[in-house]
Order: C-alpha cells, then sequence, then structure tokens
C-alpha cells in the first residue's frame, strides 16, 4: 500500500497555491495531485516522495493533512488498459471509492485507487503490477 | 490562608446581615445622590427608607443598559468628579458607551474581589501574575491588575497582542497565572506549539483566570490539556465593577458571588419574577457599597442559574453557574431561541471538529438561514468527500435535535475563522436590520 497525502482544503482563492509552496518548501517532491472539489471545500490528495515529512511539515504550517492507504497499479499501455485493470473488481465485494491516474518516468501509467481489503492480491492474481512504497518513495 | 478567607468563608446569617445593611445604605445612597434613582423610585412606588427584607428590594425599579447609554456620561455619578479616581467604559460597540466610576474605595473592592479569585485558584503573593486582557477602558485588564497587587502577586501588565512577546514572557519569567480571555489563552497556546515551544514544560502556569466571553466545558478541557494548568472562570461586567464579581474555585462548579459586595437576583426575563435556586434567568445585580456609580437592579441580560447547595471547597458565598448565554446573543433562528452555548455543547461530541466556530445568519426568501462554520480538528484524517459529507449531516441532525430548529453546517480548514485577542466572535449576522 503506498502512503497518499491528504489534504482538506478550503475552496477560497489561494489556497492551492499555499499547499504547494508549503510542500516545495519543505523540500517535498510530488509525483501525483488529485483535486476532489465541492463549492466549499476541496481534498487534495497526493503522492510524493516522503508522505511522512510532508504531513509533519504541513502540519506545522495549519493544514489539515492526514494519510491514507491507496493501491498503485500499473496499467498496461494499451486501448482498453484501464478498464482492464478495473475489470478485477467486477463482481467482488470490493468498490473502488475514488482513483486517480498519474505516470512516472518509468513507467507508462499509473493508477492510484482507494480501495479495501485484499484488492492488491486480487490484482496481482490478475497480473497486474502493483507498486510497492519503495517504488515512489523512500519508505 | 488564602486572600481573605475570613470574607469568602463568613457563617450565612452573619454574611446575609451584613447584605441586608449595606443593601439598606445602597438604596437611600441612590436615592438622595442620583436624580435617575429618585424619579424611577417613586414612579414606582418604592420608599428606599423602608426597605427591611430583600423581598423589600423588589419593589424597586431595575436599571438597564439603555438607561445607563442615556446618562451618559455622567448623571448616574454620585459623587462630584473630584472624589472619583478613575473610569472604565463599555465598548460601545452597539450604540453609546456605559461608563463606570470607581472611588479610592471601589479600586480597593475591585482588586480585592479579583484577588479573592486569585486565592480560589491556589495563588499567594509568590505567584507571577501574568495580565493579558487589553489594558484601557476596557475593564479586563486593570480589573486583573489591580486584583494581581491586591493579592500581592508580582504582575506583569502585558496587555493584550504581541503573542510571540507573550509566549517568550510566560516561557523565560515563571508566569504562573494567566489572566485573559479564553480564547486569547487558546491562541497563545496553539502559537506556541506551532513554533515549537511545549506550554504544559516551557511554562509554569498554575491557573488561569478566563472571562469576558462564554466557553464550554470541552474548551476548557483543551486549555488545561494544553497548558498543564487549571482553567477558571471570572463573571464582571463595566457597568457594575468589572471582572471579579464571580469567581470559580478550583472545584469548577460554579463561581462565588462576592456577596458582600453585590446583591445578585435571578429572574424570569419574562416575567421578572423569581426563579427558584437552581432554575436559568437573567442575573440581576445590586452592589452594595458601590461609591462612585452604584446600581440597583441592573439587568445584565447575562443567563445563568443559582447553584444549590454548597460549594465542596467550604466557602460560603452562593454560586451563580458559568453563563448559558445572554439574552442578547440569543439568536432567534426562525422563532426558536438559540445560544451559541449550545451549539459548542452539541459540536463537543464530535472529535471530528476543533473549538472555533462561527454562526452566520443570513436571509433567504424571507426565511433566516444560520450556517455554522467549524473548523476541522487536523489530528483527525479526512480522505473522503463522503465522510465529510455525513460529518456535515450528522452534526446538522445533532443541533436539530438539540435545539428545534435547522443549522447548516460547513466544516472549514484550520485558522479558517478569524482568531481575536479579545472576544472571539461567534455569531456573524448578515441579514439588514429590516430583516431582523
Amino acid at each position: 500500500m503506498i502512503d497518499q497525502l491528504t489534504v482538506f482544503l478550503g475552496n477560497t482563492e489561494g489556497r492551492l497555491t499555499a499547499l504547494c509552496k508549503a510542500l516545495g518548501d519543505a523540500g517535498i517532491q510530488m509525483h501525483a495531485l488529485a483535486l476532489a472539489d465541492t463549492a466549499d471545500y476541496g481534498l487534495v490528495r497526493i503522492i510524493c516522495d516522503n508522505p511522512a515529512k510532508a504531513m509533519a511539515s504541513l502540519g506545522e504550517e495549519g493544514f489539515a493533512a492526514s494519510l491514507a492507504k491507496v493501491v498503485a497499479v500499473e496499467v498496461p499501455n494499451v486501448p482498453g488498459g484501464l478498464a482492464q485493470v478495473f475489470g478485477v473488481f467486477d463482481g467482488t465485494e470490493l468498490n473502488i471509492e475514488y482513483c486517480y491516474c498519474f505516470a512516472d518516468a518509468r513507467r507508462s501509467a499509473i493508477v492510484a485507487l482507494k480501495t479495501g481489503e485484499g484488492a492488491i492480491e486480487l490484482l496481482t492474481n490478475a497480473g497486474f503490477t502493483v507498486l510497492h512504497p519503495d517504488d515512489l518513495y523512500a519508505a | 490562608m488564602a486572600f481573605q478567607d475570613e470574607i469568602t468563608h463568613m457563617d450565612r446569617a452573619e454574611l446575609e446581615a451584613l447584605q441586608l445593611e449595606r443593601l439598606k445604605k445602597a438604596v437611600v445612597y441612590c436615592y438622595e445622590r442620583i436624580p435617575f434613582y429618585k424619579e424611577n423610585f417613586d414612579a414606582v412606588g418604592f420608599d428606599p427608607y423602608a426597605l427591611e427584607s430583600f423581598d423589600d428590594l423588589r419593589k424597586a425599579s431595575f436599571t438597564t443598559k439603555q438607561d445607563m447609554r442615556d446618562a451618559y456620561p455622567y448623571d448616574l455619578f454620585a459623587l462630584p468628579k473630584e472624589d472619583v479616581k478613575e473610569i472604565h467604559m463599555s465598548s460601545g460597540t452597539t450604540g453609546v458607551a456605559t461608563v463606570s466610576g470607581y472611588t479610592e474605595h471601589d479600586l480597593q473592592v475591585w482588586g480585592d474581589c479579583f484577588a479573592r479569585g486569585i486565592g480560589y485558584a491556589g495563588g499567594t503573593e509568590e505567584d507571577i501574575c501574568h495580565v493579558c486582557y487589553g489594558y484601557g477602558l476596557f475593564t479586563g485588564g486593570l480589573g486583573a491588575h489591580y486584583g494581581g497587587l491586591s493579592a500581592g502577586c508580582m504582575t506583569i501588565p502585558m496587555s493584550a497582542g504581541n503573542t510571540k512577546r507573550q509566549i517568550k514572557v510566560l516561557k523565560t519569567m515563571g508566569s504562573s497565572i494567566i489572566c485573559c480571555t479564553p480564547s486569547y489563552a487558546m491562541y497563545i497556546a496553539d502559537t506556541a506549539i506551532a513554533d515549537g515551544v511545549d506550554p504544559k514544560t516551557d511554562f509554569n502556569l498554575k491557573a488561569g483566570i478566563h472571562g469576558a466571553e462564554a466557553w464550554s466545558n470541552q474548551f476548557r478541557e483543551n486549555l488545561e490539556k494544553k497548558l498543564n494548568y487549571k482553567a477558571l472562570d471570572v463573571y464582571g461586567l463595566t457597568e457594575v465593577m468589572g471582572p471579579g464579581v464571580a469567581i470559580e474555585c478550583l472545584e469548577q462548579n460554579g463561581l462565588h458571588v462576592a456577596e458582600d459586595h453585590f446583591y445578585v437576583e435571578i429572574l424570569d426575563p419574562e416575567t421578572h419574577e423569581p426563579v427558584p435556586d437552581g432554575e436559568w434567568g437573567e442575573l440581576v445585580i445590586t452592589t452594595l457599597d458601590k461609591e462612585a456609580t452604584p446600581v440597583i437592579r441592573y439587568r445584565t441580560k447575562d443567563i445563568t442559574r443559582i447553584m444549590p447547595g454548597e460549594c465542596a471547597c467550604g466557602r460560603t458565598h452562593r454560586r451563580i453557574d458559568r453563563l448559558h448565554g445572554r439574552t442578547d446573543d440569543m439568536m432567534i433562528i426562525r422563532g426558536v431561541n438559540v445560544f451559541p452555548s449550545q451549539i459548542e455543547n452539541v459540536c463537543a461530541a464530535f472529535p471530528e471538529v476543533a473549538d472555533w466556530y462561527q454562526i452566520e445568519l443570513t436571509r433567504e426568501n424571507s426565511l433566516d438561514v444560520a450556517t455554522l462554520k467549524i473548523e476541522v480538528n487536523p489530528e483527525y484524517a479526512m480522505d473522503e468527500i463522503r465522510a465529510i459529507e455525513d460529518l456535515q449531516k450528522r452534526l446538522k441532525q445533532a443541533l436539530k435535535d438539540e435545539l428545534a430548529t435547522t443549522i447548516q453546517v460547513k466544516v472549514v480548514e484550520p485558522f479558517a475563522i478569524q482568531r481575536s485577542e479579545g472576544k472571539a466572535v461567534r455569531i456573524v449576522d448578515l441579514r439588514s436590520e429590516e430583516e431582523k
């Protein structure tokens, strides 16, 4: 499982800049950022090179930051690749709460999934490459 | 022996005899020296010379904040200005200020009343009293200051503001008793923690004497956890004296009224009939020996009750409960009376949210809309929109169960609610004058 940084952010001017600046000042390198927004607030989900340090720095700056466990899976670089990944969950009890895609230099595409117990086993058995924390950051 | 123990432990019968003796003098003193009282007493047929019991006082007219405004600046002074040593004024943010005058004796009484609170907190002349209420016309700063002096403490007149310097002094000078608004105490604690200072070990606080705004028990617990001290509530108001009219002891179960100087009544705000001990009503205060600006039956608009029974601390002065709100702060939302303290108590049961909140009142389609904005607790992980929506829904339901009216709930980021060095701003009324 990957430690994802989640930040609760007011939907007001300058907050996203302030967040990214705080991470930059702490020397944090981001791999992925996805924003779930509502009229009043947003949840910013971030995969970065040092989630524990990022959370501590943001806490000091007064952000509401926490860590959540997500599964990161390599997506086959073919049309329908993402559908193949999601297809694994069909007919199981597992639900995908949210997901977002990103890329890194070594892989074509990665999808981060917030789901339940047993997802890693399910994906691995189906032949997908599930990333370890040390693939993305110094765990 | 704590400060003025002999007075705070006085035998009840003796204390009541003293009160009555002083009350008889006070009503005559006002009648003879202040035209306002003469006119009003005569108008309701109250004969101050015939007062023989506390019940007789109920025939006397009330004094309201508006009366005090109308008397601005000197019409309620019982003495010529040359006999008055100091004045204080309410902020006057909602109209003309109210003025309170103090003679040498009045200042002594004020200092003594606040100093009793320092004694209640376990303080002695060996303590260092750190006063970070604002100094000036506001009674908080100088009231606590005189209290520190009367108690014989080394007193540091910090005044409010310059929080970094407050933290430095708290860290280096050994301040053991801090006097300020509860919200400012929290602000100091949070700022210290954010700066890498741990008030639990880096400060030397024994107690805090906090007042001038309503604060919940949950807020108190958080303060005590962060500052590792005892947070005590103090009550006072410019129109009567300032902080020290009533102060909590370490039992933290009601505030002992300085009954040798103040006579208190709890009345039904509508009928003006006294309510029995233990029942909530409006606090009405008569000063028993104030010289410069005495008041008879001042309607405070504060909602409290007399705590029945004796206090475990052994002091005999009766206790009022921590304020339930003000008849002023009371919001009428779609016809239902709501106090900010009720909202605070509901939210205290939700660990997901913090102590900072604001209630915004607006009007939509000629209906009142109240929206509670409350900060998320940064310690609490929030990762899904669904969980946040669910939290807002549960808060809304809990508020509805408690208040029988709908309050919209919006959770906001930490520090999204403006911090204040004085009284916390809990209600923002965006309704226009005609709409209220």
